[in-house]
């Protein structure tokens, strides 16, 4: 006999087919839960043991513990009242700050060019700009450096940005980005009268705005970090890069590892602040740049 | 206002020509519709027209000036799009003023013009919103507002219905239709839709295949049709057309029926198509031409469309909408003789 709906022995026979067809997708649940959060302590360890290690006395540094027995902020007055750390810090805002506005105009451009408008041989120059994506930059330097000496920019900011001013990854985000960009839009403003320049500015810009925010972080957080070209590039302490000046901490006999954790931890300030603020674009970039075209 | 001219309009793609040789006249505040299937080229010869699309050869004139070489911002037009092209970053106002930008126009001027399309087209109180906060209707109406703004030579539309629902359609085309009447200037408008071509245009231009088949009023290309394309085309449900052989002025049609035809003049002995409009053909009236049995009957209020089986195959005809006959009346339709058409079966051009 069958039971109707609603019986007890149909209701009992439904919940203990939703338990067995549940059982299994509480383990998976509990698997990947597992695997996130073995993940997500080991990329939370690194910070917590740099900020931990910020807070120790020297003589505490190679102790693995992460609360320190000492807790001092001895370091950090130390570091704040160098006069180097302080033009470190400044050589990176400059140097990140511009090669990030360079960045949005350019890689905008060349995307904006290489998506709206037909010319003769616009795939061979896409093609050869996303092959420079498979180049390392440890092949480049060197290049870069001859480049450098040659045009007299070795220990300079220019010397420093010009590399990165523009770049392929950029222009492939942006290109992706201008393909959402409807060419009725391009038309009817070219129609309004308005030039092509104009039309980049006041019609495609303003429309892919996210994809600006998101090229801004990876621009801004990949220079901050930048260290083999600056530590190249550079000579001069006072031209150094807060990467570069904060592995030069400590003398030759050792290394101060409680003042580079501390100046680390100073100069992630600024970078998790923008990061917070514009992470939703830059998941949005990275789906886009990865999905679309 | 200004006329518009094509003269031997010519496009390739490479190799391919997808445009043979268009020419047209448009007057002075005339309302002409290009209608045609997907791929017939009739948004090309709008963006040709536009400066959106280079010419391969022959010139495009408006008001009597070569706009070959001018830029789209120089051909004094004006250009409604499918997906409207209103700008979602940008208040209704801004949306309408960006096709003052580069007008050298006052400010004051600018706004007052503004204002005044916004009251045309009933948007003063949407003024201040989003595209994103407005419906179907008054993004469309926003699009011919910017358009408007500049008060252009010639107004193009490229499809600008399609994207609405059935109803907002009809009140959008009875919109523009009465825009028109008010504002005056010429317009090209495409569409596929043949109900639009019909309703709107003062003259139509149907396409296919990147040749123009017949330029005509609403009712020429519907009473006249110049060929079996524009027979087909035009017309819901259309025309009815029965293979069969002309011998002087009476066609043989399959089955041994013969229709005379007395509006045809000396069309020797040859293979023809014989056409009628379902809505020329009725049971039980006068010069019954071919009978048959009612297969099908689709009410529709008023009358009522039914499909006979003839000896010549299978053919609709309306009939009243009260008193339809019955599936499996035996019927005798009839049509008058002006309403029969002679197409001749290898070219498929008009004989009669």
């Amino acid at each position: 006999m069958v039971a109707a709906p609603g019986t007890p022995r149909a209701s009992s026979d439904a919940l203990l087919n939703t338990q067995r067809s549940r059982r299994p997708r509480n383990m998976g649940q509990i698997i990947r839960w597992l695997l996130l959060f073995i993940g997500g302590i080991l990329m939370i360890m690194p910070i917590a043991y740099m900020i931990s290690t910020s807070l120790k006395w020297p003589h505490e540094v190679y102790n693995v513990k992460l609360i320190p027995d000492e807790p001092t902020i001895e370091n950090y007055t130390y570091v704040l009242e160098d006069g180097r750390f302080y033009w470190w810090f400044v050589n990176s805002i400059i140097i990140a700050t511009i090669t990030t506005i360079c960045n949005l105009l350019f890689d905008s451009l060349v995307g904006y060019t290489l998506c709206k408008f037909r010319f003769p041989g616009r795939q061979i120059v896409f093609i050869a700009i996303l092959s420079t994506l498979m180049i390392p930059t440890e092949m480049l330097v060197i290049p870069w450096y001859l480049m450098s000496q040659s045009f007299g920019w070795l220990d300079s900011y220019w010397g420093i940005m010009f590399p990165g001013l523009m770049t392929a990854f950029g222009t492939f985000l942006m290109k992706q980005f201008f393909e959402s960009v409807p060419d009725d839009f391009i038309e009817a403003a070219r129609i309004d009268g308005l030039n092509e320049l104009q039309i980049w500015w006041t019609v495609a810009m303003p429309l892919v705005k996210p994809a600006l925010a998101a090229l801004a972080i990876f621009v801004f957080l990949g220079n901050w970090t930048a260290f083999l070209w600056p530590l190249i590039v550079t000579n001069s302490v006072d031209m150094y890069t807060i990467p570069v000046g904060l592995s030069g901490f400590g003398d030759e006999a050792d290394v101060a590892w409680e003042l580079i954790m501390t100046g680390a931890a100073i100069s992630t300030i600024p970078t998790l602040v923008v990061f917070l603020i514009f992470q939703r674009f830059i998941i949005r970039g990275v789906v886009m740049a990865g999905l679309k075209g | 206002m200004a006329t518009l001219s094509l003269n031997n309009l010519k496009k390739s793609y490479g190799s391919t020509e997808v445009l043979h040789g268009i020419s047209l006249d448009v007057a002075d505040g005339e309302f002409v519709v290009f209608v045609g299937p997907s791929g017939c080229g009739k948004s090309t010869t709008l963006r040709m027209i536009a400066g959106l699309e280079e010419t391969t050869s022959g010139i495009i004139e408006i008001g009597g000036r070569e706009v070959n070489n001018l830029e789209p911002k120089e051909r004094d037009i004006a250009m409604v799009f499918q997906n409207y092209a209103i700008y979602p970053h940008m208040s209704v106002k801004k949306n309408i003023a960006f096709g003052l930008r580069s007008s050298k126009m006052p400010k004051p001027d600018k706004e007052k013009r503004i204002q005044e399309v916004a009251g045309i087209l009933d948007m003063v109180d949407l003024l201040e919103r989003k595209p994103n906060q407005l419906s179907g209707g008054q993004r469309q109406r926003v699009a011919i507002g910017r358009a408007m703004v500049r008060d252009p030579a010639v107004f193009l539309f490229d499809e600008p219905l399609s994207n609405l629902d059935a109803q907002l359609r009809t009140q959008m085309r009875l919109e523009i239709k009465k825009l028109h009447q008010r504002v005056g200037n010429t317009i090209i408008f495409v569409t596929h839709d043949q109900v639009e071509a019909m309703t709107m245009a003062d003259r139509i231009v149907i396409m296919k295949d990147g040749h123009i088949q017949q330029v005509g009023t609403p009712a020429e290309v519907f009473h006249k049709p110049a060929n079996t394309f524009v027979a087909r085309f035009i017309g819901a449900p259309s025309m009815n057309l029965l293979a069969g052989q002309i011998e002087g002025a009476t066609a043989r049609l399959k089955g041994d029926v013969q229709v005379a035809v007395p509006t045809l003049e000396n069309a020797g002995r040859r293979d023809i198509l014989l056409g009628v409009r379902p809505d020329d053909l009725h049971p039980n009236s006068g010069n019954p031409i071919i009978g048959g049995k009612v297969i099908l009957r689709e009410p529709l209020g008023s009358e009522t469309l039914i499909y006979v089986d003839t000896p010549s195959g299978e053919i609709i005809a309306k009939a009243d909408g009260r008193t339809p006959p019955n599936v499996g009346d035996i019927v005798e339709l009839g049509a008058l003789p002006e309403n029969l058409h002679i197409f001749d079966t290898e070219s498929g051009e008009a004989l009669t």
